[in-house]
């Protein structure tokens, strides 16, 4: 199986969605060691992305659509999440210029470079109560399971498991990066708010493209 | 929640269409992307001065613009950084020709969005030079946590940078003058309730009657401790003695205090916290050369204070004295 124009669509139609319905979960997330806007946030800006979505899918390229989807985050959401989503879109669709179908191969690819931008923009290590920890093991996963010659929705499937461990595996964490880093040891025992969203992202690719 | 609001969605925007409503002279407010500018934008010649950050802090940043501070201000949603479209749209805005200050307060959002605003800028040939404020002490600056959040020091840092770019001196002095009063300040600040976010509808975090929380930030951001409620006195020695053993401030500085209310500390209590900060840095032998009394830079409707210490020279004194005309801040 490759991935289409009209899979790259699914996925983020089933963001929004997910974003959506999850709204008050990350905002309350958040509440406890951030801000509280999380969910605020996502939620605006993939709203924004799914109204844009139809003249980003007219372009017949993978690649434009999915730096529309990042453009339009950079510029809706803001906070922190906005410039780290916004770069993962942005890297994720300029890996795949041009491209009407990925394959698997070249999916592992792009979605190297847009957790390699978001690592690039937030400067964060693993075990820093962030976002990369579940992206990580989720680009480990995926790349692992293309390598093994799974098809993508079973690969997908295994990246969205993964990122959900290291998700759960923020709670004990001391947060040293964000805003939850301010809490110091107070930040330990609650699940990361962007670990979280990072999941659903992965979680809404396995399911749209199961 | 009880608030005087419409909805909660165009908290912001209808905020930004009653501030130019009310200082049509002063300032012109652009939406979509959202941003104001002073005035007589741009300026030829002149060094413009912006910052930005989440909406909830009012007057900051958006109070502040107006001749002798801020040449623009970027605001986003509430307690959330505004992006980087915003930015550099109101960076193209106030460019005069002689470069662009960013002051920029040290929270991760902030300062990823302003970092590629500034690309977006270099890229268009316009020079950008940014400062980031991070006065708070409340905050352990290690490797292990995102830095000390920028606080109170970001209005003084918009007031001493805007009389200095409004004198005439170029981006690099702008910068450093900024630089150094950033360098100078320190601030704490305590919470006696949370703060209810429009979208969220209910307090940040839970606050007992007897209760009160140290080391807080201005997103309604829990802070370091949480200690029982005691007498003004006595929660002005807690503020002042981590301040001053930080810089650390010494007996013989003249030093300029702002006394800062969250958003719903009445001034009557605001005196009473420069009544006990005066007798105590008296008693430390510092001098207060000038003051700031009031609510500069709040945490939307938290009720606490903050206070703010910049070791002050006659040349920080000049800019700090020269004229200023903003909705929030004019003299001279």
């Amino acid at each position: 199986m490759s991935l289409s124009v009209a899979d790259a669509a699914a996925w983020i139609s089933e963001c929004a969605r997910v974003f959506a319905a999850n709204r008050n979960y990350l905002t309350a997330l958040d509440a406890a060691i951030g801000d509280a806007d999380h969910g605020v946030n996502m939620d605006r800006g993939f709203a924004a992305a799914l109204e844009r979505l139809p003249e980003a899918a007219a372009t017949g390229d993978v690649g434009a659509l999915l730096r529309v989807v990042g453009m339009t985050l950079l510029s809706t959401v803001g906070g922190a999440s906005g410039p780290l989503y916004g770069t993962f879109f942005v890297r994720l669709g300029g890996a795949c210029n041009g491209k009407a179908d990925l394959s698997p191969g070249e999916w592992v690819a792009a979605f190297d470079a847009g957790v390699e931008g978001v690592r690039f923009r937030g400067r964060a290590e693993p075990g820093d109560k962030t976002m990369v920890d579940a992206l990580l093991p989720a680009r480990d996963a995926l790349r692992a399971a293309v390598k093994e010659g799974a098809e993508l929705p079973q690969a997908l499937a295994a990246a969205a498991a993964a990122a959900g461990e290291g998700m759960r595996a923020t709670t004990p964490l001391v947060a040293r990066k964000g805003r939850a880093s301010y809490l110091g040891e107070r930040s330990a025992g609650n699940q990361d708010p962007g670990a979280t969203s990072a999941y659903l992202l992965l979680k809404a690719a396995a399911d749209a493209w199961s | 929640m009880k608030k005087l609001i419409n909805r909660p969605d165009d908290v912001v925007r209808e905020a930004l269409e009653g501030l130019a409503a009310a200082y049509p002279d002063t300032l012109r407010v652009h939406l979509e992307p959202g941003y104001v500018v002073r005035a007589d934008a741009p300026v030829t010649g002149k060094v413009a001065v912006l910052s930005g950050g989440g909406s909830g802090h009012e007057p900051l940043h958006t109070g502040y613009v107006g001749r002798g501070m801020l040449d623009a201000a970027c605001p986003g949603p509430v307690f959330t950084s505004p992006t980087p479209d915003q930015m550099f749209e109101a960076t193209k805005a106030v460019h005069g020709g002689a470069g662009v200050l960013f002051i920029v307060k040290n929270y991760t959002g902030d300062v990823m969005n302003f970092e590629m605003a500034a690309e977006l800028a270099s890229a268009e040939g316009i020079e950008v030079e940014s400062v980031l404020v991070n006065d708070d002490v409340a905050v352990t600056d290690s490797l292990y946590t995102a830095g000390r959040r920028g606080v109170g020091a970001t209005v003084l840092a918009e007031k001493i940078a805007g009389a200095a770019a409004e004198a005439g001196q170029p981006l690099k002095a702008v910068a450093e003058v900024c630089r150094l009063v950033n360098e100078r300040s320190r601030s704490m600040g305590i919470a006696l309730t949370s703060c209810t976010v429009p979208h969220v509808g209910h307090p940040t975090f839970d606050l007992g009657d007897e209760e009160m929380e140290v080391g807080i930030g201005i997103h309604g951001e829990p802070g370091r401790s949480r200690v029982a409620l005691r007498p003004a006195d006595e929660i002005v020695e807690m503020l002042v003695e981590p301040i001053v053993a930080d810089l650390p401030f010494e007996p013989g500085d003249d030093v300029l205090a702002l006394v800062n209310g969250m958003g719903a500390t009445p001034l009557l209590e605001l005196y009473v916290v420069y009544r006990k900060l005066h007798e105590l840095l008296e008693a430390k032998g510092m001098r207060i050369v000038r003051r700031l009394v009031g609510s500069c830079i709040t945490s939307l409707d938290m009720a606490g204070c903050s206070v703010t210490l910049l070791r002050c020279d006659d040349e920080l004194l000049r800019l700090w004295d020269a004229p200023v005309s903003t909705p929030a801040l004019t003299w001279g």
